[in-house]
């Protein structure tokens, strides 16, 4: 079966992109899946530390676009996981020197022999984002429970929306289940209210995605994570599973039934 | 103490920054920011006017959705259904 191909896009930059796609594309790979992850965000690579791919990388994105290289010399394989791969984001070159053609033409000869291609798309909505969403089969938006970042996912959902990419799925990273009890930060249910969107994943926030980050071992690896937990769903959730949402937000303990107590139904 | 505040009901920052963001999408989704549709309610008024005497100050103009349809609603009442409710005398 040919590979779906999957884009992590959030118009607002540091809402956790690069932190999803590498979590993603390992929970897929230690699932038993063949992965490949692109950095797309030319100019910035990124993924490459947060996957703890760094020390390996001689052919990079733009390389094997302008044919320097064979495909299968820029795909990186990782150091756990034997079926997955990261073909990283070429760092002196800039986001104009890839087409949107030239990653659909890529992702085409990736797909036969692969079960997921998973693309980190940079910030913004320039030419970068539209190289990333090009070849996409499935576009997922990450936002954090703000604002700015919500704003910005709205505007997100309209331009893929506009490409006839079908209906986008959201990621809300960095969910403080503290905050949303006490009213002091918008809970799961209200930023879907605003966005009308399906949702895919919930990730808490976890301090165990820096220490991750700090090894380039993503959390998904943790089996005592909790932010890897939620990304282990969200492969689960790609591959068809029906895997229910852990109510981060549940109002346990004494507080939480007073809550409930004084206000049927609940105010989140 | 905000969880006092919640336990009352009463507004909290979460609900400021959804009401917040549900105004801010309206505007964004047209493509129509506050500033501009105040100018769009004077040309309004102004067009109006020519043809019949309205209430200017009382005229609301806002943007609505409902399901996948942006409404722009304006409500303009006419200074004369005013002038005639007055009691004569």
């Amino acid at each position: 079966m040919a590979a779906r191909v999957v884009t992590v896009t959030s118009g607002k930059g540091g809402v956790g992109k690069t932190t999803a796609t590498a979590n993603i594309g390992v929970a897929l790979a230690a699932a038993g899946q063949r992965v490949v992850c692109i950095d797309a965000d030319i100019g910035l690579r990124n993924l490459d530390v947060v996957m703890g791919l760094e020390n390996r990388i001689v052919y990079d994105l733009v390389d094997v676009v302008e044919g320097r290289c064979k495909l299968r010399q820029a795909m990186i394989k990782d150091k756990r996981l034997p079926d997955l791969h990261l073909i990283p984001a070429a760092q002196t070159r800039d986001k104009t020197a890839v087409s949107p053609k030239d990653m659909v033409r890529l992702a085409d000869e990736i797909r036969p022999d692969f079960d997921w291609v998973v693309i980190d798309s940079p910030a913004g909505i320039e030419r970068g984002f539209r190289n990333a969403i090009a070849p996409a089969d499935l576009v997922l938006i990450v936002t954090n429970p703000e604002v700015s970042a919500v704003r910005d996912a709205d505007r997100i959902i309209g331009l893929v929306e506009a490409e006839e990419k079908g209906p986008p799925q959201l990621i809300i990273n960095r969910v403080k289940a503290e905050m949303v009890r006490r009213g002091d930060m918008l809970s799961t249910q209200d930023v879907l209210e605003v966005l009308a969107i399906q949702l895919i994943g919930v990730i808490p926030e976890d301090e165990q995605v820096l220490v991750s980050s700090n090894q380039g071992m993503p959390a998904a690896l943790e089996p005592k994570s909790r932010a890897g937990k939620a990304f282990r769903d969200i492969a689960r959730r790609l591959n068809g599973e029906e895997v229910p949402f852990d109510d981060l937000e549940a109002r346990d303990g004494f507080f939480g039934r007073l809550t409930r107590l004084v206000r049927p139904g609940g105010a989140s | 103490m905000s969880f006092l505040r919640f336990l009352r009901g009463e507004a909290t920052s979460a609900r400021a920054a959804k009401e917040r963001l549900q105004l801010v999408l309206v505007h964004d989704r047209a493509d129509l920011p506050p500033a501009k549709l105040e100018a769009l309610k004077d040309d309004l008024i102004a067009v109006l006017s020519r043809y019949v005497e309205i209430d200017s100050r009382a005229v609301r103009i806002e943007l609505t959705r409902d399901r996948d349809q942006q409404r722009l609603v304006a409500d303009i009442p006419l200074a004369s259904s005013r002038a005639r409710r007055r009691p004569i005398g």
